[in-house]
């Protein structure tokens, strides 16, 4: 665009091309090109989420445009070749602005323009012309003492038959386009060092090899690793408590390179700490430096907003996340061997081989612990009020199918409308919200909310309070009933016991078989299937008329079987009374059963016990011209100031000696608001020449030179 | 012609001896109190908060001595301020109780946070209202009749249609946005009575005194964080409705500065507008949202550097914002001469001069404290986020507002435009620096997800 500019103007003979160049370079039509360039590439980066993992952006764009956009380097655009490109070519054309107008400003500045006519002043949008008693001495004399007082610098010249004094203030306004302008290169020069520009070069020219394969840092070759003498980087590195590192890694497109460090930084503790409403206060890291440098290793905590500078490097509270906590599970097996948990001691981040009597073999891959739940809303009062949760474990099954499910359990129960239940998530991939399965709680463990650590409590412990044993958590019940309601056997024993002892009323041994096997066959298909097997255990079974008839005794029969399976399980547990609540909890249990189908998994885990293991996410950088960026900073806003607000006010009094004293010229002229210079100028005639607004002003019209 | 020398003075008195009486004791005044603060908390300020005080007591000398209406207004929101923080008592021993903006008189119907903030609401539709009546007055001695009643039957229809849309909730929300044209009914019947400017004289008190509601309330909710709890508290910038409660008393404020230098009140109808659209947001984001409810700071909040960051920004904000409305005001004058050189248009609204005088020092003030606003924000992101430019969204769009209004100003000082084309731009600069303001948190992820909706 810029170039065909040039081209179309007439070009006089004898330039060099130098002189071309620096015009094109220097040009506003090109600066203003390259500025749309860098605000287009700039918006592309804020609408493509930068830096993500390919698989991602190959899953969103397909491979096509994936392709494409990995080759334009869409994905890390202020990184991207062509962009540093567009950003070095910006910084050329503003120095070779600056050098091109520097000279003239500087000029602007300096020269006072002693050889004014007379006329060209009458053509000012402000001057007076006034006749005065006063000899030209005089009248210059008092000129000089009214603008100097102003804050005018003020020359004088004698032309024979008249004089000229120039007057002028405000020249800084000038440096204000030198200042902004160089700062402009200052802050890109300086911040293109401190940023990907070195690392770019050296991938160019071949002295450094992005690292793509998932190894240990301590593997990666030297080609893909750079040394501590590097001068400005950006990289992070996650420790778990108690690990150490003496490297960081750099995120390169889909890759990394090591960047090594001069020292070692171990995280000797992360803390992260709550509001009551649940929100973090802060997270924050102990750490160690170890350096040979140092006489002994230097403690420091680092928190989010007060890094640690260390030998020109800064450290920063980047991230956190598990680092491997230790959990231990109860696992319930659903099904008729349900009554008896298996105990299971697993790590966060790995994945364990299992097998399930009748289902195969699955593998868990235990995907986090989250030690804070908490549910912040605003109550019918409109107070804002919060429900902690407790710990959570997140995890993942799969089957030799490859199928997989992914859940989310509360280690503790969870208080709703009254009653406990444990709640256990599922959902079969990451785009789906999670589905819950609310467990019930058999009466009597409300004491399991209070074991609940509390968010202070948590904070500063971080452990759990339920013990690791196996001691009732209230699930027990649950698991029971359902063991036993999936058990043909004791269905069958149940059903005998419940027609014959004559709780309900049926007739003779012939019907009482019919019943127990109605029973018998209503409870199996719910067990299987829930109300919507039995729905169609009805539907495909009789006529249309009469299903809705069917459907009311076989609700009520089946009803009457889940009573009677309830009922054994308390006796079994040792309930003599049967509370209210005992009740209750057979119709969150029936609940639970019927959706349970959804659920996927042939086992519930149990979170029972953990160790929360953290690890702190460190960003460390080093950046050694930040303070040429921060240097340029002021001078730009120094220069701005100087442009907006400090006008070049130019003032003239031509004198010549006239028949009873003299004749004078007062004009000025100011490079920024006029308004206000009129004022000013009406003030300074008054001062310097004692003229009187309105009695003879010649205000010619709008022009100023 | 000449004149004694002695009745004109010659040299310039100097910019001390030039202040008045009221200006000096205007100083003494702010260094008493700021000797007063000092005496009672300075052992408990570090040298931080010291330094800012300082510095805001110079400013705020500064400021009045520049600015003279300043004095009585800062005057009134401290003392106002202060009637709030010492109704909750527990200042100078034990602890405050929130719970008195239930009880104490003052707190619950003046000057608790979110009483104040309605007020300031109220005051600003009310203004804008009395501003724009002020176009539709008497013309020649007789009603403006048919302008006003032209823009009566439009705006409320459409007024009416978003509020029955909304209130109905076939579209949750919108009834929001009719206040907006209900305000400009209002107006244009109120203007068929007014026989002279007064709506206008109304319009710029009611300014004012929105202006001290709005920041009085911040400052009480200042106190109000803390009395939530003590390890709350924090400067009240920190998210979307504190800073939209901040941008319309800064963009009013600003706006006042230029009405009384400019000696035209006919442009507050339409900045005025820009500040009752973001009352609109901030009701419809207390009634919907809740969004007044004080919640504590996230870590990556919890830096003195928001204290400067934020409010610096809004300056920015404000101009662009003035300069934009203006920029509407700029074309409607232009169209009016142009079609009808004898209509409100070109009879009522300030010379196109003037408009452009004013859109260009708000284009400059707002683009001086931009700049100093995202440099704070890189010095604070060296502390934060581990680098003074991360390429973040919000930055980058911080870049992209601050090369428009850069081309802009090159645009007027290298090649002299002016005009209709410059007055679109400023209007489009409206939007982009919308979007970096709002767009950014709704629509981008990133580092800066404070605000969010």
């Amino acid at each position: 665009m810029s170039s065909t500019t040039v081209e179309t103007r007439r070009q006089p003979r004898g330039r060099s091309t130098t002189v071309i160049v620096l015009e094109f370079l220097g040009s506003m039509n090109l600066a203003i090109t390259l500025l749309v360039a860098v605000g287009i590439a700039s918006i592309i980066g804020t609408v493509l989420e930068q830096n993500r993992p390919y698989q991602e952006y190959l899953l969103n764009f397909g491979p096509f445009w994936h392709e494409i956009f990995a080759g334009m380097a869409l994905y890390d655009v202020y990184s991207a070749g062509w962009f540093l490109f567009i950003m070095t070519f910006l910084v050329t054309s503003t120095a070779v602005c600056v050098y091109r107008h520097a000279p003239s400003m500087i000029r602007e500045m300096r020269q006072f323009r002693l050889s004014v006519k007379e006329k060209s002043l009458r053509s000012f949008r402000h001057n007076v012309a006034l006749d005065l008693e006063s000899p030209p001495d005089a009248v210059l004399d008092r000129a000089r003492r009214a603008l100097t007082s102003r804050g005018y610098r003020v020359r004088v010249k004698d032309h024979g038959d008249h004089q000229v004094m120039s007057a002028m203030k405000g020249a800084t306004n000038r440096l204000g386009y030198l200042f902004t302008h160089v700062a402009i290169v200052v802050i890109c020069v300086g911040a293109l060092l401190d940023g990907r520009m070195p690392l770019k070069l050296a991938e160019l020219t071949g002295r450094l090899v992005v690292e793509t394969r998932d190894i240990p840092a301590s593997q990666v070759p030297a080609i893909s690793r750079l040394g501590p003498n590097n001068p400005s980087f950006r990289g992070g590195v996650e420790l778990a408590e108690g690990q150490s590192a003496g490297i960081v890694f750099i995120t390169v497109r889909d890759g990394y390179v090591v960047q090594e460090l001069p020292f070692r930084v171990e995280v000797r503790e992360f803390r992260m700490e709550h509001f009551d409403t649940g929100t973090p206060r802060l997270f924050e890291s102990d750490l160690v430096i170890y350096d040979d440098d140092l006489d002994e290793p230097l403690e420091h905590t680092i928190r989010v907003n007060h890094p640690l500078i260390y030998k020109g490097h800064a450290i920063y509270q980047a991230s956190f996340a598990d680092g491997g906590s230790e959990l231990n599970f109860n696992i319930w097996p659903f099904g008729p061997r349900g009554v008896e948990p298996v105990q299971f001691e697993g790590k966060v981040f790995e994945n364990y081989p299992m097998e399930v009597d009748g289902h195969g073999n699955w593998l868990v891959e235990i995907m986090n612990l989250e030690v804070h739940n908490s549910n912040r809303f605003i109550d019918d009062d409109g107070k804002a009020v919060t429900r902690h949760l407790g710990p959570s474990v997140h995890l993942r099954l799969r089957n030799q199918a490859g199928e997989s499910w992914e859940f989310e359990n509360y280690m503790y129960p969870v208080e709703e409308e009254g009653r406990l239940f444990f709640l256990s998530g599922m959902r079969e991939d990451a785009t789906q919200e999670f589905r819950f399965l609310h467990i019930p709680v058999a009466p009597g463990h409300e004491r399991l909310i209070d074991l609940r650590p509390d968010q202070a409590r948590a904070d500063h412990m971080g452990d759990p309070v339920m013990g690791a044993g196996p001691g009732p958590t209230g699930i027990e019940r649950f698991m029971t009933f359902q063991a036993m309601l999936s058990n043909p056997e004791v269905i069958e024993r149940v059903v005998q016991q419940s027609v014959t002892s004559g709780a309900m009323p049926v007739g003779d041994e012939a019907m009482q078989t019919q019943v127990a096997q109605t029973m018998g066959r209503l409870l199996n298909v719910f067990a299987q299937g829930g109300y919507d097997a039995l729905a169609h255990e009805i539907e495909t079974r009789t006529p249309p008329d009469q299903v809705e008839q069917v459907t009311d005794v076989f609700v009520r029969v089946l009803h009457a079987g889940l009573q009677a399976l309830y009922l054994e399980v308390l006796a079994e547990e040792g309930v003599e009374q049967i509370s209210e609540a005992d009740m209750v909890f057979l119709e969150d249990a029936v609940s639970a059963i019927n959706a349970a189908r959804f659920y996927g998994a042939p086992v519930f885990f149990q979170l029972a016990d953990f160790n929360h293991i953290e690890a702190s996410g460190l960003m460390i950088t080093k950046a050694p011209y930040k303070n040429v960026v921060y240097f340029g900073s002021a001078m730009l806003t120094l220069g701005i100031f100087l442009l907006f607000y400090v006008a070049h006010r130019r003032v003239w009094v031509w004198v010549k000696p006239g028949e009873q004293g003299s004749r004078a010229v007062l004009a000025g002229t100011s490079n920024r608001n006029m308004v206000e210079f009129g004022k000013e100028f009406q003030q300074l005639s008054a001062a310097a020449l004692g003229h009187r607004p309105g009695a003879d002003t010649q205000e010619s019209p709008e022009k100023t030179p | 012609m000449s004149v004694p020398h002695e009745a004109i003075e010659i040299e310039s008195p100097g910019f001390f001896r030039s202040l008045s009486t009221r200006d000096w004791a205007w100083g003494v005044f702010v260094v008493a109190a700021t000797t007063f603060i000092l005496a009672v908390y300075g052992e408990r300020m570090d040298r931080y908060e010291i330094g800012v005080l300082l510095l805001s007591a110079g400013g705020t000398v500064w400021m009045g001595w520049y600015w003279r209406a300043f004095q009585p207004y800062a005057i009134v929101v401290g003392a106002l301020s202060l009637i709030g923080v010492l109704s909750y008592g527990g200042v100078f021993s034990g602890t405050g109780d929130l719970a008195r903006n239930e009880t104490n008189f003052f707190l619950k119907y003046l000057v608790s946070g979110q009483s104040a903030t309605m007020w300031m609401c109220a005051l600003y539709f009310a203004a804008t209202t009395a501003y724009l009546a002020s176009l539709f007055r008497y013309k020649d001695g007789t009603p403006a009749l048919r302008p006003a009643l032209t823009i009566m039957a439009v705006t409320g229809l459409i007024g009416a249609g978003f509020w029955y849309v909304g209130s109905s909730n076939m579209v949750s929300g919108v009834e929001f946005i009719a206040p907006m044209f209900l305000i400009l009914t209002a107006a244009a019947f109120i203007g068929l009575f007014a026989r002279s400017d007064f709506p206008a004289q109304v319009g710029t008190a009611l300014a004012w005194a929105g202006s001290v509601m709005g920041l009085a309330g911040l400052f009480v909710r200042w106190r109000e964080t803390f009395l939530h709890d003590a390890t709350w508290g924090y400067i009240p910038v920190s998210n979307l409705y504190e800073v939209f409660i901040l941008f319309a008393v800064m963009t009013t404020l600003m706006y006042l500065y230029y009405e009384q230098r400019s000696r035209s009140q006919a442009m507050g109808g339409f900045v005025m507008l820009v500040v009752s659209a973001s009352v609109a947001f901030l009701l419809w984001y207390i009634t919907d949202r809740q969004a007044h409810i004080v919640e504590p700071l996230v870590p990556a909040l919890q830096s003195w550097w928001m204290k400067i960051h934020v409010p610096t920004n809004f300056v920015g904000y404000g101009g662009f914002a003035i300069a934009a409305m203006l920029g509407v005001a700029y074309l409607l004058r232009a169209r009016g001469e142009r079609v009808n050189p004898n209509g409100l248009l070109a009879t009522r609204l300030p010379s196109r001069e003037v408009i452009d005088d004013v859109s260009y020092k708000a284009i400059a003030i707002g683009f001086a404290f931009f700049t100093i606003a995202t440099i704070l924000g890189a010095l604070w992101a060296a502390e934060a986020w581990g680098g003074y430019w991360s390429w973040d969204p919000k930055e980058t769009w911080a870049l992209i507002v601050w090369l428009n209004y850069a081309a802009w100003l090159h645009m007027r000082f290298t090649k002299g435009w002016r005009g209709v084309g410059m007055a679109w731009w400023s209007i489009g600069g409206l939007f982009i620096t919308t979007f970096a303001f709002l767009g950014v948190n709704m629509f981008l992820s990133g580092l800066h997800s404070y605000g969010e909706l």
